[in-house]
């Protein structure tokens, strides 16, 4: 279980980007969550990646409680999440080779020898050619180096997968295949996922639920969460 | 259909990138297609198929290694042949207004919306009155592309996208240009925005009345985009682009609607949607740099037989040999 619990959050503590808001996602569960861009969801994302520190609130990742984020946290928490972003180029080492690009995480945790057995799978799961695994960033289109930025967010076979916006650069085929791509792993590993996103068609069809942002914050609670809770902001 | 004399024409439209090492990609191939006033042509396809190498042609904007071929024809200009004088002096903002995929990018950060919305107006059509004139005509150009008048005096960070959004259309609609060129203009916003970025669109398009109205039509549109439903929403005609060529040409209530798109790729490609199949096209593109000799799309098509080894022509309306019929009345008799 992913539990967001009455999480604040923000770049500045006297001005938090949003207050109070709880947000669960089973093992195995698809979570949509849908809002505008610039409403915060992001961040909210982030938070559950263990990749920003909330200012108030509770996240328990399969009951234990999130004590640090970031390189801070225990390494088995972070290797727990996949994360996707909306921009695949600000995400990638433009220095790096697509097959670097897809094993940065195995040499950042010493499963070196892992890696050609992986990237080997996991181009050919995301459909990227030998041709385009040996090519940088900027030699790439936008949708290759997306399908990249995948596999390399499923190189540590994670537990939980977050993509935020994973799709809203691509065109409608490639849209297809990266979600197809990550329902294939989340049935075949049982991993749960939050998808983050502006288009309401797309996340119904994605996930087994879709959370309105505004309902989030306007309450405070996703009406999955069984604690009840008066709304703080 | 619109029988009036179009706006843009263009005619074997080609452009080879030429890379170090001698190498050539064929960015755009033999393109095709007229615009008429008072219409707006979808042009389609995914990143990467050339539909935004094929604008910067338009705009004269292609970077020193492109070679061009054929012709674009806007009234008596060949925008292909036209040298950076005429291209700048004429053509952007005046034959043609921009309006652009970012308009954070597009807008300059440090100066407010009125300053340079006066500083169009000011070089496109030089109003005479002095001050107060440009004033007039800044907020009347706002009000063209319903920027709200109590925003002008922002700077584009303090707005929302919506806002920059229409801060960019009102400084393309500025100059009154024939022609409007909207590459992918609705990227990174909410469906809700999009909506109405397009709708805004269109009714520049339609707009026969009022200050700017041209005298019996409204201007011709070419939006150019990867959002399939901003397409179908205010689209006349279809324009599919894959790797290069332009794989078919349709009226937009045929190819969204019932009858759909006669080329597989354009099947495919509708099938993808999550409100439709949700399923890909198996595959990727091919490299623009290494293109079969025969049909592009062979490698992911579910059709191909022996005969698409030869590259199938525009034959009219779709370059496919084997493609989906047409449902006419006579198809339904047969
Ligand atoms: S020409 Fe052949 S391979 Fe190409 S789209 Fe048509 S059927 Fe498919």
């Amino acid at each position: 279980m992913l539990e967001l619990h009455t999480v604040t959050a923000g770049y500045d503590r006297n001005a938090p980007v949003f207050r109070g808001v709880s947000l669960s996602v089973a093992p195995g569960e698809a979570v949509g969550l849908l809002g505008p861009s610039g409403c915060g969801k992001s961040t909210l994302a982030r938070v559950a990646a263990l990749l920003h520190r909330p200012d108030a609130g509770t996240l328990h990742l399969d009951g234990t409680p999130v004590r640090r984020w970031r390189h801070r946290a225990p390494r088995d928490q972070r290797t727990a999440f996949g994360v996707v972003f909306q921009q695949p180029r600000l995400s990638a080492d433009p220095r790096l080779a697509l097959a670097d690009l897809i094993a940065e995480p195995l040499r950042a945790t010493g499963r070196r020898d892992e890696a050609a057995g992986r990237i080997a799978e996991l181009s050919a799961t995301v459909g990227l050619t030998a041709d385009l695994l040996a090519r940088r960033p900027h030699e790439v289109s936008d949708g290759q180096l997306q399908r990249a930025c995948l596999a390399r967010a499923l190189v540590l076979r994670p537990r939980w997968l977050v993509c935020d916006e994973m799709t809203a650069m691509l065109d409608a085929s490639t849209t297809a295949a990266l979600v197809r791509v990550v329902e294939e792993y989340r049935a075949a590993t049982g991993a749960g996922l939050l998808a983050v996103g502006h288009d309401r068609v797309l996340l119904d069809r994605w996930c087994g639920r879709t959370v309105d942002w505004a309902t989030l914050t306007a309450s405070g609670t996703d009406p999955s969460t069984r604690n009840e809770q008066s709304p703080t902001g | 259909m619109t029988e009036r004399a179009p706006v843009l024409s263009v005619r074997g439209l080609s452009v080879r990138f030429l890379m170090p090492g001698g190498r050539r990609v064929a960015a755009v191939t033999d393109a095709h297609f007229d615009v008429a006033a008072g219409e707006c042509l979808a042009l389609i396809g995914e990143s990467g198929c050339g539909k935004s190498v094929l604008a910067s042609a338009l705009l004269g904007l292609l970077p020193g290694n492109a070679q061009t071929a054929g012709r674009a024809l806007l009234g008596e200009l060949d925008l292909l042949a036209a040298d950076e004088r005429t291209l700048a002096r004429t053509v952007r903002g005046r034959l043609i207004g921009l309006v652009p995929q970012s308009p954070a990018a597009h807008l300059t950060p440090v100066r407010t919306v009125r300053a340079q919305l006066e500083e169009t107006v000011a070089e496109l059509t030089a109003p005479r009155g002095g001050r107060k004139a440009l004033r007039a005509a800044a907020e009347a150009a706002a009000e063209r592309a319903a920027f709200p008048v109590d925003h002008l005096d922002h700077h584009p960070h303090e707005l929302s996208g919506g806002l920059a959004q229409r801060a960019a259309t009102a400084l393309a609609l500025v100059g009154d240009a024939p022609l409007l060129l909207a590459d992918e203009p609705t990227t990174g916003l909410d469906r809700d925005l999009v909506d109405h970025t397009v709708d805004e669109l269109r009714r520049h398009v339609d707009n026969t009345e009022g200050a700017g109205a041209r005298p019996d039509t409204g201007r011709a549109l070419l939006l150019i985009t990867h959002d399939l439903a901003a397409a179908e929403r205010i689209a006349d005609r279809v324009a599919l682009m894959y790797a290069g060529r332009i794989v078919e040409l349709a009226d937009a209530t045929a190819f969204f609607g019932a009858p759909g798109p006669r080329h597989p790729y354009g099947r495919g490609l509708l099938d993808a949607l999550p409100d439709r199949a949700f399923a890909p096209i198996p595959g990727l593109p091919p490299e623009l740099g290494a293109l079969p000799d025969g049909c592009a799309f062979a490698a992911r098509c579910d059709r191909t037989t022996d005969a698409c080894a030869a590259m199938p022509p525009l034959g009219g309306q779709v370059a496919c040999h084997h493609p989906h019929a047409v449902l006419t009345k006579a198809a339904d008799r047969a």
